[in-house]
């Protein structure tokens, strides 16, 4: 906790992953603010799965994630953009196959 | 003002309309297609709802009206953090809390209702108002069951963390001996209570410890806070004759027999915190009357004509 200086300076940001019931992967909801880790798990439970969505949740300090930058967009993902041939599209997928 | 008297742009979905809605994929029996769930359990499927033989039908409706309207009181004073809560999260954290109860109240205003009709208050006739809705706002302050506890005005956050952590401690070993009621009800009721309340215990004790072991003044706050709830809290682990009654039968649970338990997990609590057990006398009742008579503070009266003002002013209404 920080020391008394006025209003209080803004908790960390958290950006969270719930895995719902069917989910095969967590993925990310949103975001909240807290105190520590322990707070931030209890807050997203509270914010984030009150739908009944989740059976396990992930929170991670948003300033622990490296993201790719908007300026590097053109070599990072336009090579990819005419290799139509590594999409599984040329051939049927049998029906009782999930989560394609 | 005119803009809301326009025509929405979308529609309210209407469930009877011969096209359908787009919430009736919500609603069919495959959800398999949901990444996150929309199967919500009925805590009473399945359950038997006739009361147990030999159990006093009056007995068990005042039996679950002082369980309910604990949870009931305690549940609006927790909303009334609506939009005033120090943080959005704990904003919706105590939220949580007070629907929790809601959903307890409300279970338990229907058995005590099912179990002697009598308890219900009387509306017009023809009012489509259920019986446990009749309980919760058509009663006045001195039929209400609840222990005082609940219904002393809220004070700051650190007034609700130690309250929250008093009622759900107490609570939760009521409702872990009351899982095994002889009522399949209140049995069902309990289990899923106890889930619950585990929870708010385990929120408000975190929230204890980093108020209590945080700075100079969010310790002196919870020790006001929990000096000013204390005379109140012995009620809660009272035996009333009503308790008695329902432990006899098999059907309830005595609070009193909780009483040693609950104060091991309160000490705990406590002795981490760094906070010393208030010495403070217990509030008399009134001619040996408390809560649990319906002798209730003011506080109370001002509560229920704030809750039950909107139902009151429309009997017939359909919510």
């Amino acid at each position: 906790m920080t020391e008394n200086q006025g209003p209080r300076d803004e908790w960390p940001l958290y950006e969270v992953f719930v895995r719902g019931k069917r989910g095969l992967n967590h993925v990310h909801v949103g975001s909240l603010h807290a105190a520590d880790d322990e707070m931030a798990v209890r807050h997203a439970r509270d914010v984030y799965t009150r739908r009944n969505e989740g059976v396990s949740i992930w929170v991670v300090r948003a300033d622990a994630i490296t993201a790719s930058s908007p300026d590097e967009k053109d070599p990072l993902f336009a090579p990819n953009g005419d290799k139509v041939y590594r999409h599984p599209t040329f051939y049927a997928i049998p029906a009782n196959v999930p989560h394609m | 003002m005119n803009e809301f008297h326009q025509t929405p742009s979308h529609s309210a979905p209407d469930p009877s309309h011969e096209d359908g809605s787009v919430y009736d994929g919500l609603l069919g029996t495959d959800s398999s297609q949901w990444a996150f769930g929309t199967d919500f359990e009925d805590p009473l499927a399945g359950v038997d709802t006739t009361v147990p033989d030999g159990v006093d039908h009056r007995m068990l409706a005042a039996y679950c009206l002082a369980l309910a309207d604990d949870a009931l009181v305690f549940s609006h004073r927790l909303s009334e953090w609506c939009s005033n809560a120090p943080d959005l999260e704990e904003d919706i954290a105590l939220a949580n809390i007070a629907l929790d109860l809601l959903g307890q109240a409300r279970l338990l205003l229907a058995r005590a209702a099912a179990a002697d009709p009598d308890v219900v208050p009387v509306l017009p006739e023809g009012s489509p108002v259920p019986a446990e809705d009749a309980l919760a706002f058509f009663r006045e302050a001195d039929e209400f069951r609840n222990v005082r506890f609940v219904e002393v005005p809220n004070g700051d956050f650190a007034h609700t963390v130690a309250r929250v952590l008093l009622f759900a401690t107490a609570r939760l070993a009521v409702l872990d001996r009351l899982t095994g009621s002889r009522d399949a009800v209140l049995a069902a009721v309990a289990a899923k209570g106890v889930k619950e309340l585990t929870y708010h215990r385990d929120y408000a004790g975190r929230w204890f410890l980093t108020l209590a072991r945080g700075t100079e003044e969010s310790r002196r706050r919870l020790v006001a806070a929990l000096d000013q709830l204390w005379p109140l809290y012995p009620e809660m682990l009272a035996t009333h004759p009503v308790e008695a009654a329902a432990a006899e039968a098999g059907v309830g649970v005595d609070p009193a027999t909780v009483a040693a338990e609950t104060d091991v997990v309160l000490e705990q609590v406590l002795a981490m915190s760094g906070v010393d057990r208030p010495q403070r006398a217990s509030l008399a009742g009134v001619d040996g009357r408390t809560g649990r008579d319906g002798l209730h503070t003011e506080a109370l009266s001002r509560m229920l004509a704030e809750m039950q003002v909107v139902a009151r002013a429309h009997p017939m209404g359909q919510w």
